[in-house]
């Protein structure tokens, strides 16, 4: 274990009925990275994100987040952690009754009630502004907002407490290749900026190769393996051989040969539904 | 907290005011900074930062605001400090964050225009809706062999069947309060015994039907509207009609079907299960023995009463299932549509059941069927 890891995993055991998920599972996150975390369907990677924040209570193993055990811990006991954190689920996740302002002021409300309107007005403008998103954004409910600009409203409002670490569950999915490259400069734009960790789950190639420091592999209910692309590259598990050198892996390989240059954060273009 | 934000305002020698910030500028530690940055009535041309520890957001939103609000220059930050200002800056405050607001004249009269153009539409589209359900029918009609039998026998088991617990318990016990009612009523006038011609009636006519059809509209037409809905939302119903399958053949019609026959045997059920509930009240309380109550029954309700009853509950049961198939058919978009509909679907069934009965009720009373 290094002395900086944000999140370490030792151990973790899940199951749904017999169908066990992970099996003495490790894995470490260090602070200031992002991780990418990668497996075929099924392998358990939600599950893993849902168990590290306490969604799942696992049947064995140790959590530990900002050298915190997570593991059988009260929601109420948990709260100065989650404060630290955000998360960004799949579809998004917002409230579909609030406007993007007030789903962004929904966590500030709840852990500091002291602020004025004024000030949680303040803080919407700049986190929707931070997370690319124009500006009347801020007073449209998701249901008026693209599959694009709903992930970066759960962004924003994932940024929303100034978090240490981000979770983020298949930001790029379902978004057209220009949406998903944007999110991804986006992502390692904030990361840089705000001097964030974060752990990404994801099936996307070239997110992969385009932000993450790196990548563990979920397999055979363990991360078989953790590090750099080009380190997993050189192992001869199967499935990490398939995964990253079938013809799609090839692809975003070649694509990301030479060092990416840098595009515009912001994106207003319309990326379609999800 | 020791390390909590806090500013000081200072006069330099030339005159000039300098905001001089200190702890942990973040968003757990900023306290009131915020109202007293706000409130600050003097002058400042400079914003010193080479004493704070840490900055987060929100501490580099204060600092971009207050430096833009006095016009002032930020110095002393570091590298963190910048990059945030950087990235916090550049925010376009002309846009509100609330939804433009509404004078409550303007809101009434557009929620008027709303609802009444929401009336017609609805009025169009269900004219439309029962167009394609009538055309299905006289197509499955003609073509027997596309008629799903499967469909509507899975229906009259969630439709009949599967209703047949809670639509006995709860007429059993409406004859059990008839019957209390009516005796405790007439009591005072010497009359219990007419007591079974009050549950006779009433039970055979009106009631069994009437709360069995509510019982449906809640248990099935609701049923039918969230199937519908959460299908049309999946997208199945598009992929339905990609393959060739018309919906209303497939998914309408059985369930109409299904509610127009079960409607009728449930509504007899439910008559049963209350002249039993009252039978039982009578026999207990006015001491009238079950097979006295059976041949009283017998002599006052008249026959019409039971096919005023049996007229009635098929179109209740069309009427259920095509308002609960039609506002499965209106979702749109997304999951919060499959419960409005739900609701509008049972409403407006129970709203048109008992419109009718009363149509029913002054109908049959004027061919002579009292």
């Amino acid at each position: 274990m290094t002395e900086s890891s944000i999140i370490s995993v030792r151990g973790l055991t899940n199951s749904f009925g017999d169908q066990i998920i992970h099996q003495d599972l490790n894995l470490e996150v260090r602070a200031g990275e992002i991780l990418g975390v990668v497996g075929g369907s099924g392998t358990g990677k939600s599950v893993l994100m849902r168990s590290i924040i306490g969604l799942q209570e696992p049947d064995a193993g140790e959590i530990r987040v900002f050298d915190e055990g997570m593991v059988g811990k009260e929601e109420d006991q948990a709260t100065d952690v989650r404060r630290r954190w955000g998360v960004l689920f799949q579809g998004g996740a917002l409230f579909s009754t609030l406007t993007v302002a007030e789903n962004v002021q929904v966590p500030l409300r709840e852990f500091y009630p002291e602020f004025s309107a004024k000030m949680l007005d303040e803080i919407a403008r700049y986190k929707i502004h931070l997370s690319g998103l124009p500006a009347n954004a801020a007073y449209k409910y998701p249901s008026e907002l693209s599959g694009g600009m709903r992930k970066r409203a759960g962004l924003a409002r994932a940024l929303a407490m100034d978090p240490e670490l981000l979770f983020l569950d298949e930001p790029t999915a379902g978004l057209d290749p220009i949406g998903a490259a944007n999110f991804d400069n986006l992502t390692r734009n904030l990361k840089e900026t705000l001097g964030l960790t974060v752990f990404l789950i994801t099936h996307d190639l070239d997110t992969l190769y385009a932000i993450c420091d790196r990548v563990a592999v979920l397999a055979d209910h363990k991360v078989i393996a953790v590090g750099p692309i080009e380190d997993l590259l050189a192992t001869d598990h199967p499935w990490i051989k398939e995964y990253f050198s079938g013809p799609r892996g090839r692809t975003a390989r070649r694509g990301h040969a030479k060092p990416k240059a840098d595009k515009s954060v912001v994106d207003n273009v319309p990326t379609g539904r999800a | 907290m020791a390390d909590a934000a806090d500013f000081t305002l200072e006069q330099l020698p030339d005159g000039e005011g300098v905001i001089r910030f200190s702890g942990r500028l973040a968003i757990a530690a900023i306290g009131d900074l915020d109202d007293r940055l706000r409130a600050l009535g003097e002058s400042v041309q400079q914003i010193d930062l080479s004493q704070i520890d840490h900055i987060d957001t929100v501490g580099a939103w204060l600092v971009y605001r207050t430096s833009k609000e006095h016009d002032a220059k930020i110095v002393g930050a570091d590298n963190d400090a910048k990059r945030l200002i950087e990235a916090v800056s550049g925010v376009d405050d002309s846009e509100p964050v609330k939804p433009p607001h509404m004078s409550s004249l303007n809101r009434f009269l557009s929620e008027v225009g709303s609802g009444v153009v929401v009336a017609f539409t609805t009025l169009i589209h269900f004219l439309g809706f029962v167009g394609q359900v009538v055309k299905a029918s006289f197509v499955l009609m003609l073509n027997p062999g596309r008629f799903r039998w499967h469909a509507v026998v899975q229906h009259f088991d969630m439709v009949g069947v599967r209703a047949l617990g809670i639509v006995g318990l709860m007429s059993f016990l409406i004859g059990i309060v008839i019957a209390q009612q009516g005796a405790v009523q007439l009591r005072q006038f010497g009359a219990e015994v007419f007591t079974i011609n009050l549950i006779g009636r009433l039970t055979f006519r009106e009631l069994g039907i009437l709360m069995t059809a509510i019982m449906v509209a809640g248990r099935s037409g609701s049923a039918f509207a969230a199937q519908i809905g959460t299908m049309k939302i999946t997208e199945e119903i598009d992929a339905m009609r990609t393959i060739g399958v018309v919906p209303a053949e497939a998914l309408v019609v059985p369930r109409v079907i299904a509610a127009i026959i079960m409607m009728p045997l449930l509504g007899i059920y439910a008559s049963l299960m209350a002249v039993i509930g009252g039978g039982i009240l009578c026999w207990i309380v006015l001491e009238i023995p079950p097979a006295t109550f059976v041949v009283r029954l017998r002599e006052v309700t008249p026959m019409t009463d039971f096919w005023v009853g049996m007229i009635k509950a098929p179109v209740f049961g069309a009427i259920i299932a095509m308002a609960g198939c039609f506002q499965g058919m209106q979702v749109e978009g997304n999951s919060e549509q499959v419960g409005l509909k739900t609701t509008a679907a049972v409403v407006q069934a129970i709203f048109l059941v008992i419109v009718l009965d009363a149509f029913f009720a002054v109908f049959f009373s004027s061919i002579g069927w009292d």
